[in-house]
């Protein structure tokens, strides 16, 4: 158990000054983490939304087979998770240099765009773009888990999930208030994104502490993260995320699920995403507190639980379009404040200190490599049979996935003893 | 450094960001006005009744005029023996444009609060609305059939972060006479090769009519593109050729313009201008030698118009047909034509 007494004296500006009397505060790191999260969103969904429009309307070529190249990126991505981990983990704690690393990847990629004018280049930064975002994601958890103790962990995920997502929310709108005040001004829109990008490095460098552990206990002197598969509680919440990772669709498979069964006008399409993000952002703070309340081991379970329920209800389709896919986003989003941030709160309880960057990126890997062979699956599976038995299939598989998840994770007293011996 | 001095250095930082940001976009709006003068050498334009229904002078060419100034993207018409002439502009503004038999298609921008959303506009030979519809991403393509019964058009759908780089086409079929809307072609039952066919990445665009029942379009799945004949009434999509993108059927319904995706070329512009003999099969491949990304209009059986990259945005250019001549200017600042009769 962590003890707000055995905490470093406080000598970085941002380190973690939790004690009992201060129940609710968010460690100042999470909340630097957050912000650098809210502007580095910004930064990138203003270019992500405008893009298609720049290429069709400012460069005149077809944005058609950018999506080919999503698999292997993706691919990739989740390798460079587990080295962003690694790498983080190295000489007691260098999670910020890596982070710091993969987000100025990032935001190099931002004037780049100004250079790159034809469709390979700009695929091209694209993926390094992807290399950056695979680099920082797992150091930038650790970190949150790092200065939060263990039983604030779901909210302090909650807190950052919720910034985030606030973040790419407001990137298009931004991106959109530009092309207004400058009609075709798409590099007025990416030159700004560059200097948001570069305040998020900064706030990163100024706001967050440097050496994220508080000491190198003797106990965990090993920090060879092949003894990593070693830890029953680790291998457990990674073949329960890879599992059910197996189960679950793509967003961009559920909106055409969504679009196409229950027939919703065209023009609501680009919507959707907005209403699973809404909900996401409402709901990541007060779910992740739950999360902590209630076993954050069982939330994870209850999400994709909701997720399920979506699948349903696009399976029985019980009454009209509208309703049904405000239903249907709502459970979606439910099913994001449930789990994303919850699963790197669940796993850092099961990795020592000094592996805690890896521990995160094996089990965000095994996700992703799980989603990633679900979108395969869905894709021969509807191509074969149509999207009725693509659903069926994977809503009997996640509830598979979900059942042995419960047993698997479920309030075993030598699982919660594990749990909490971190 | 102390927390004070962090604080300090992130405040300026914020505040010299904060006013580079608002210098570039004050010198976008800045040169975005500056760009949107007329040239002097611009065509002239004039504003007046434009029709999609038969005039007195001969056959017309109406399109979406690209001159900057007041009336920017709206309608231009010009006589076709003379389209680099003086044009007579009207309302609405279009981003895509196609006509026939006293029936426009116009795809338009709105420009909202927060952000541009699309529709689809259908005009009478007087160009008010008939309707409209909401669309769900950048227009791209539009045709109307030859009887004016049957409208189509593509858009680009994607740009959000969850659905990540995926970017794909939406193409709707409207039935004018009954408002019949078939809003995405990729529900067709799809024939390849003589087989039956579903994949979830199928993608289908540039439909061009040969009557109310039977076109052709692109349909692009497993990263190959193919020409398809449709039909609008059984809901199937049969593949005919490969390599086929934003066919163009002929007026006497026997050949196809289309951008063919040629070997060696940049991969930004890889496709060439071809004409495919539906009887034969055979392709010719036309003297423009440039690379073009629009879907070919014929100006009669012989002669094919096309948009290139131009000061204004883009021009029209007229290539033969059977692979002779040489491309010619038709006319500058325009874009998405149609032949009003």
């Amino acid at each position: 158990m962590y003890l707000a007494d055995s905490r470093r004296p406080a000598a970085s500006a941002a380190a973690p000054a939790l004690g009992p009397g201060r129940a609710a505060r968010i460690a100042p790191t999470v909340l630097a983490l957050g912000t650098v999260s809210l502007i580095t969103d910004v930064s990138s969904e203003m270019v992500t939304a405008v893009l298609p429009l720049y290429l069709v309307t400012a460069l005149g070529v077809t944005p058609l087979g950018f999506g080919l190249l999503d698999g292997v990126l993706n691919g990739a991505s989740a390798a460079l998770r587990l080295l962003g981990g690694l790498l983080g983990d190295r000489g007691g704690g260098r999670h910020k240099a890596v982070a710091t690393a993969g987000y100025g990847l990032s935001a190099l990629c931002r004037p780049a765009l100004l250079l790159a004018r034809t469709t390979p280049l700009i695929g091209l930064v694209l993926a390094v773009d992807r290399v950056g975002k695979g680099l920082r994601t797992a150091p930038r958890d650790a970190m949150i888990s790092l200065a939060t103790p263990p039983e604030r962990r779901g909210r302090a995920f909650g807190v950052h999930r919720a910034m985030d997502t606030a973040g790419a929310l407001t990137g298009p709108l931004l991106a959109f208030l530009i092309l207004r005040a400058a009609p075709g001004g798409f590099h007025a829109v990416f030159t700004v994104s560059s200097y948001v990008a570069a305040l998020g490095v900064l706030v990163l460098v100024l706001l967050v502490p440097g050496r994220s552990l508080r000491s190198t206990p003797a106990r965990t002197a090993r920090p060879r993260s092949r003894g990593l598969l070693r830890r029953p509680a680790l291998r457990r919440i990674t073949a329960c995320a890879s599992l059910l990772g197996l189960a679950t669709v793509s967003d961009s498979f559920l909106y055409l699920l969504l679009q196409r069964r229950l027939e919703l006008p065209a023009a609501w399409f680009p919507l959707l995403p907005l209403g699973t993000a809404a909900v996401y952002l409402l709901l990541a703070v007060p779910v992740g507190t739950l999360a902590d309340r209630i076993g954050r081991r069982r939330l994870f379970v209850l999400g994709h639980a909701a997720l399920l329920a979506a699948y349903a209800l696009l399976l029985v389709r019980p009454g009209a379009g509208a309703p049904l896919a405000a239903a249907v986003l709502a459970l979606h989003g439910i099913f994001y404040a449930a789990t994303d941030g919850i699963l790197a709160a669940t796993a850092a309880g099961a990795v020592p200190e000094a592996q805690r960057g890896a521990g995160l990126a094996l089990v965000g890997t095994g996700q992703a490599a799980g989603r990633f062979a679900c979108s395969l699956a869905v894709g021969a599976l509807w191509s074969r049979w149509g999207d009725t038995t693509a659903l069926a299939v994977m809503a009997v598989a996640l509830t598979a996935a979900v059942a042995i998840a419960t047993r698997l994770l479920g309030p075993h007293p030598e699982h919660r003893r594990r749990e909490e011996t971190s | 450094m102390t927390l004070r001095r962090r604080l300090t250095v992130l405040i300026i930082a914020v505040a010299l960001l904060a006013l580079a940001g608002s210098w570039t976009v004050l010198r976008a709006v800045q040169a975005s006005r500056l760009g949107h003068r007329a040239a002097a050498d611009d065509p002239r334009i004039e504003p007046g009744p434009v029709t999609l229904g038969p005039a007195a002078g001969g056959p017309r060419l109406v399109f979406r005029s690209m001159t900057w100034g007041d009336h920017r993207d709206e309608l231009g018409s010009a006589p076709l023996a003379d389209p680099a002439g003086t044009r007579t502009v009207a309302a609405p503004t279009c981003l895509r444009f196609h006509a026939a038999a006293g029936t426009g298609i116009c795809l338009q921008a709105v420009h909202g609060l927060l952000e541009d959303t699309y529709r689809a506009i259908v005009l009478d030979a007087d160009l008010h609305e008939r309707r409209h519809y909401d669309l769900a991403g950048i227009p791209t393509r539009a045709r109307v059939s030859p009887s004016g019964h049957l409208v189509a058009w593509t858009v680009f759908v994607g740009g959000d972060s969850y659905a990540g780089t995926d970017f794909s086409t939406r193409t709707t079929v409207l039935d004018t006479t009954t408002w019949t809307l078939q809003e995405d072609l990729e529900s067709y039952a799809v024939t390849l090769d003589g087989k039956p066919y579903r994949a979830v990445d199928t993608n289908v665009w540039g439909v061009t009519f040969a009557d109310d029942r039977h076109f052709y379009a692109t349909l692009a799945t497993g990263g190959r593109t193919h020409l398809v004949a449709g039909d609008a009434v059984d809901h199937t999509l049969t593949t005919l050729h490969d390599n086929v993108e934003c066919p163009s059927l002929s007026p006497d319904g026997t050949r196809i313009a289309y951008k063919k995706r040629v070997p060696g070329l940049s991969e930004d512009a890889p496709w060439r201008l071809y004409v495919l003999d539906l009887r034969s099969m055979a392709e010719t491949a036309t003297t423009e030698e440039r690379a073009i990304d629009d879907q070919a209009l014929w100006l009669d059986d012989r002669t094919l118009a096309y948009a290139l990259p131009g000061d204004d945005g883009t021009d029209l250019w007229t290539v033969p047909a059977d692979g002779t001549g040489a491309p010619v200017l038709l006319a500058a600042a325009a874009l998405a034509p149609a032949v009003v009769r």
